[in-house]
C-alpha cells in the first residue's frame, strides 16, 4: 500500500483576530525588526497516510481536514499534497 | 430527575456541578464516562467545564468525537435539556449543536473573575427563572472564551432570541457580547460563566442556583 506524505495548513480566517499573532508582532518590535505589518499564527500538520491511490489519499486528508483538523467557522486549511508514492 | 455529569479525560468541573446540583438543589446526579452510549434514566445532561482531552487541536475538538456525544446529540434532539458549561459550551459548538466557535480571549489573559451579565429575551429553558433584561452575576473563568461567528448569523441569532446572556462588560472580545447562546428549540443552552459556581452565598452568590434550579428544580 502506498505511502503519502502530506502536510495540513491552518489559519485563522482573515476577519477572526489572531491575539496570539499581534502579541508576536509587538514581540518582534521590541526585537528591533521594523516593518512587520502582519504577523498571523496557524498550525502546520504533518499526515502520513497509507492508500490505495492518490485520489483515495486525497479524499481521506480532505475530510480529515475539513471534519477535524480545521474548524471552518474560525479556519482556513490547505492541503498539501506532493505527488510522491 | 436525574442529571447525568459528562466526564472526559480532563474535564475538571464535574465534582463542582455535582456539588451544586446535589449538595444545593437536591438533585440525583451520575457521572457519564465520556465512553458510555447508555442515557437511560437520564433526564437532563450538563456538559461541564475544565479541559476535554488536553483542550488538544483546538478546545472540544477531541471531545466531539467522543462516544457519549453520540448519545447526547439524540437527546438533545428528542428535545431533553442540555447544558454546556465553559469548555462544555465549546465542545457544543464543535459538536454543531449550538452555531459559531471560541477562540482566544481578545488580550490573550485567562479570565478568573465576576462578570456581569444581561438575560436577553428567548424560549430558553434553562433560563426561565430569570425576567427579561435581568442583570445576574455569574463568574468567568477561561482563556478561550471569545465567541465568533459570522456578522449576517450573528444577527439572525438575535433576531431569533439565540444570543440569551449578554456580558455588560465585555471581557474577552465576543461578538456581539455573547457570553451564552441557546438553540432555537430552547432546550440546548452553551455559556462560558460557572453557573455551579455561583450556588452558594459564600461562593459566589445565588444567580447559578436559579439557573439550575429553573430547568433542574
Amino acid at each position: 500500500m502506498p505511502l503519502f506524505q502530506a502536510r495540513v495548513l491552518v489559519s485563522l480566517r482573515p476577519s477572526v483576530l489572531d491575539p496570539a499573532g499581534e502579541a508576536t508582532r509587538a514581540a518582534a518590535a521590541r526585537l528591533g525588526v521594523d516593518g512587520v505589518t502582519r504577523l498571523r499564527i496557524g498550525k502546520s500538520i504533518e499526515v502520513e497516510l497509507e492508500a490505495p491511490n492518490r485520489a483515495e489519499a486525497q479524499a481521506r486528508l480532505e475530510l480529515l481536514g475539513d471534519r477535524l483538523l480545521a474548524n471552518p467557522v474560525i479556519e482556513d486549511w490547505r492541503l498539501e499534497l506532493p505527488d510522491q508514492a | 430527575m436525574t442529571v447525568g455529569i459528562v466526564v472526559f479525560p480532563g474535564s475538571n468541573c464535574d465534582r463542582d456541578v455535582r456539588w451544586a446540583l446535589e449538595g444545593c438543589l437536591g438533585v440525583p446526579t451520575r457521572f457519564l464516562w465520556h465512553e458510555e452510549r447508555d442515557l437511560g434514566g437520564i433526564d437532563a445532561v450538563v456538559l461541564p467545564g475544565g479541559f476535554s482531552y488536553g483542550d488538544y487541536l483546538r478546545c472540544g475538538a477531541i471531545a466531539r468525537f467522543a462516544p457519549v456525544l453520540v448519545a447526547v446529540q439524540a437527546f438533545a434532539a428528542a428535545g431533553g435539556p442540555v447544558l454546556g458549561i465553559c469548555n462544555g459550551f465549546q465542545v457544543l459548538t464543535e459538536l454543531g449543536l449550538l452555531p459559531g466557535a471560541l477562540t482566544r480571549n481578545r488580550h490573550l489573559h485567562f479570565l478568573c473573575q465576576p462578570a456581569e451579565l444581561r438575560v436577553e429575551p428567548g424560549n430558553c429553558r434553562w433560563l426561565q427563572g430569570f425576567g427579561s433584561g435581568e442583570a445576574i452575576n455569574l463568574p468567568i473563568a477561561h482563556g478561550e472564551g471569545r465567541y465568533q461567528v459570522d456578522p449576517k448569523l450573528l444577527q439572525s441569532l438575535r433576531d431569533s432570541g439565540q444570543v440569551v446572556l449578554r456580558y455588560a462588560a465585555n471581557p474577552n472580545g465576543s461578538v456581539g457580547d455573547v457570553a451564552g447562546l441557546c438553540n432555537g428549540r430552547g432546550n440546548v443552552l452553551g455559556l462560558m460563566p460557572h453557573p455551579e459556581r455561583a450556588c452558594d452565598p459564600l461562593l459566589g452568590g445565588l444567580d447559578g442556583r436559579r439557573l439550575l434550579a429553573a430547568a433542574l428544580g
